[in-house]
């Protein structure tokens, strides 16, 4: 049903113009929505819809491209790092971003993640780190906790033949390539504005030619981990952040100095 | 324009340039370094792209979205590199989107060795990367054929939203011939109904190789057959020596063809009445030709620098009606032509049966050697 907003200082939410109008695919309780939004808010709100490209991965976020309402191009697992250099290459003044999960850019794509931030390379990478392969059915990822049970740790993960999980913003802040890393979270409202203002800057770091720059979110996976929507997040908090602390981990000099 | 003396590899990147090659991502792989090498020079001089990739999986995939943008792009590798840009090669075709590459090829399997071989026709030819495609492929023999032939492989991918591969091998790459270069073309940015841009003024623009929906996926392999159907049609190359007396026919592409034409040269010297016929496009391979050739053939002898791949497209379009002999080097070993001549002598003396297997022949005489 179709309602009018009369006074338009009532209307509190709205779809952002950087949303298109498609029901998500993604199981209740995803955090995948949320960052979906937040790009799509930070890319009308800077004004830049119309020219930017998006690089979607593979995993549950195969189909971001149903939903951001920008030109979008499909990646080969892992490799949305290096289709998103190409693209920039050619296209210098247009914004290029990608949208990948912890299995797609912690795993399979490190090398192309890692090397797209040493050369420096002006594109913008926002990291669902949800310590799981969604998609895929819930297997350990790159950034599984040890002890976590996933479909192929079900006894939990055993560091001792299963190695430990990877801190990407920590190391990728040691490159010098890279502009802007840094970590939050998406359990709750507070996080969530602070994810936000850090996708801004990113794209903001972009914009400026300031380098390489990416924003690691917090995510949950309730289906994956096999709890509710409201136990993920609380497990989020309690699990999560421990292993993987929120904070700015790079911010050049010349980034800090960007004003919005 | 003046001929001067050029490397085979840098020469390919000069023609690329001059056919306006906006892009180019590559990564170290002998016998085509040269390539690589030279336009991490040139392409920055004329502030074009250049990116050395961290891996031939990334080197492709940076191919693959600059593809996306409807530029001119293109890489170039050797047999293993090759191989693993094959996901890439994939995803390109499943996208429908244009690219230019330049296999200079190695002997292999495995690391194989740094020496000219033709060992990749197959993989090549017949698609490589997993599902239903058809790759552009042109075989050139000589370094004034590969520069001639550069702008062609753009226009050939672009006119079909397909890849199209320039085959040489080592020796192509890293000899030095007189040739004479294109002309410099501009740079040429083709506003395509289908690219990404950022939809500024327009719809937006979504490219991929994802179709969930089956009865989809299937209409997007009917597209992509019947863009090469129309390739097949159109877009046939060949070339012809010595074929209007000859009742023996020599078939070969690229290096081979090129020693085969010394071969006939020789031949002909002795009073054998031999030519050569020359497939450039090997796919799609000139079945039609081959096939009409078998009226004034007594006999055929297919050369190549491999077990006999491109062998086999000769039978297809044989099928049994005219006698075929094949003779191969492989692993990087380069034949003389003596060893053709000898080939054709003893095909003359003894053309064997229409229904006897090429290959097996072949493999005995090689073991009895």
């Amino acid at each position: 049903m179709a309602v009018t907003i009369v006074n338009p200082e009532n209307l509190v939410y709205a779809r952002p113009k950087g949303f298109t109008d498609t029901p998500t695919h993604y199981c209740p309780g995803c955090t995948h929505g949320t960052a979906h939004r937040l790009v799509a808010e930070v890319l009308e709100e800077m004004n830049i819809l119309d020219k930017t490209i998006g690089v979607a991965p593979v995993g549950c976020a195969v189909f971001a491209y149903n939903y951001i309402n920008t030109d979008f191009v499909e990646a080969a697992h892992g490799r949305a790092p290096a289709m998103a250099t190409g693209i920039k290459r050619v296209l210098p003044d247009r914004v290029v971003f990608s949208y990948q999960g912890d299995g797609d850019l912690a795993s399979i794509g490190m090398a192309e993640t890692v090397h797209a931030a040493a050369r420096g390379e002006n594109i913008t990478i926002i990291f669902i780190n949800n310590a799981i392969y969604g998609m895929t059915g819930g297997q350990m990822a790159p950034t599984t906790l040890p002890g976590m049970k996933t479909t192929s740790s079900p006894n939990g993960r055993d560091v001792e033949t299963q190695g430990y999980p990877i801190r990407v913003s920590e190391m990728l802040a040691t490159l010098d390539g890279a502009g802007y890393i840094v970590r939050r979270s998406l359990h709750d409202p507070k996080n969530i504005r602070l994810a936000k203002k850090a996708i801004r800057l990113a794209f903001e770091t972009q914009v400026h030619g300031l380098g390489f720059s990416m924003v690691e979110l917090l995510s949950t996976c309730n289906t994956g981990w096999g709890v509710t929507p409201l136990e993920s997040l609380k497990w989020l908090e309690e699990h999560m952040i421990p292993a993987f602390p929120l904070g700015d981990y790079k911010i050049a000099p010349s980034v800090a100095a960007i004003k919005i | 324009m003046a001929r001067e003396m050029w490397k085979g590899n840098e020469a390919i990147a000069e023609a690329a340039v001059r056919a306006g090659v906006e892009a180019y991502f590559g990564y170290p792989i002998t016998p085509q370094n040269e390539v690589l090498e030279y336009l991490s020079h040139r392409m920055p001089e004329l502030g074009r792209a250049f990116v050395q990739a961290e891996s031939e999986p990334a080197a492709i995939n940076m191919v693959y979205g600059a593809a996306c943008t409807g530029a001119r792009v293109m890489t170039s590798s050797s047999s293993p590199g090759i191989s693993l840009m094959q996901e890439g090669l994939s995803y390109i075709a499943g996208t429908e989107v244009p690219m230019v590459l330049v296999n200079v090829m190695r002997g292999g399997p495995g690391l194989g060795n740094i020496a000219p071989s033709q060992g990749d026709y197959n993989q090549i030819c017949k698609g490589g990367g997993h599902g239903d495609y058809h790759p552009i492929v042109l075989a050139p023999a000589s370094i004034q054929e590969a520069v001639d032939l550069m702008p062609v492989a753009f226009e050939l991918a672009h006119k079909y939203r397909n890849i199209c591969t320039i085959l040489i091998d080592g020796s192509i790459g890293q000899m030095m011939e007189p040739i004479q270069l294109p002309e410099m073309q501009p740079v040429v940015r083709k506003e395509y109904d289908w690219a990404v841009s950022g939809a500024k003024g327009r719809e937006r623009h979504v490219l991929t190789s994802i179709y969930l929906d089956v009865p989809t996926e299937e209409k997007i392999n009917l597209r992509i057959l019947g863009r090469w159907r129309e390739a097949q049609a159109n877009e046939i190359r060949f070339k012809e020596y010595y074929l209007e007396d000859a009742e023996t026919i020599i078939i070969g592409f690229g290096t081979a063809g090129r020693i085969a034409l010394s071969a006939v040269r020789a031949a002909r010297a002795l009073g054998i009445k031999v030519g050569l016929f020359r497939p450039i496009s090997v796919n799609p391979f000139p079945y039609k030709r081959v096939e009409e050739l078998c009226k004034q053939a007594q006999s055929f002898l297919v050369v190549e620098m491999n077990t006999g791949q491109m062998l086999k497209d000769v039978q297809a379009s044989v099928r049994n009606r005219v006698p075929v002999r094949f003779y191969g080097r492989l692993g990087g070993v380069m034949p003389f032509p003596d060893e053709f001549v000898h080939e054709i002598q003893e095909m003359i003396k003894n053309p064997g049966k229409t229904e006897d297997d090429p290959a097996d022949l072949w493999y005995l005489r090689m073991m009895a050697r």
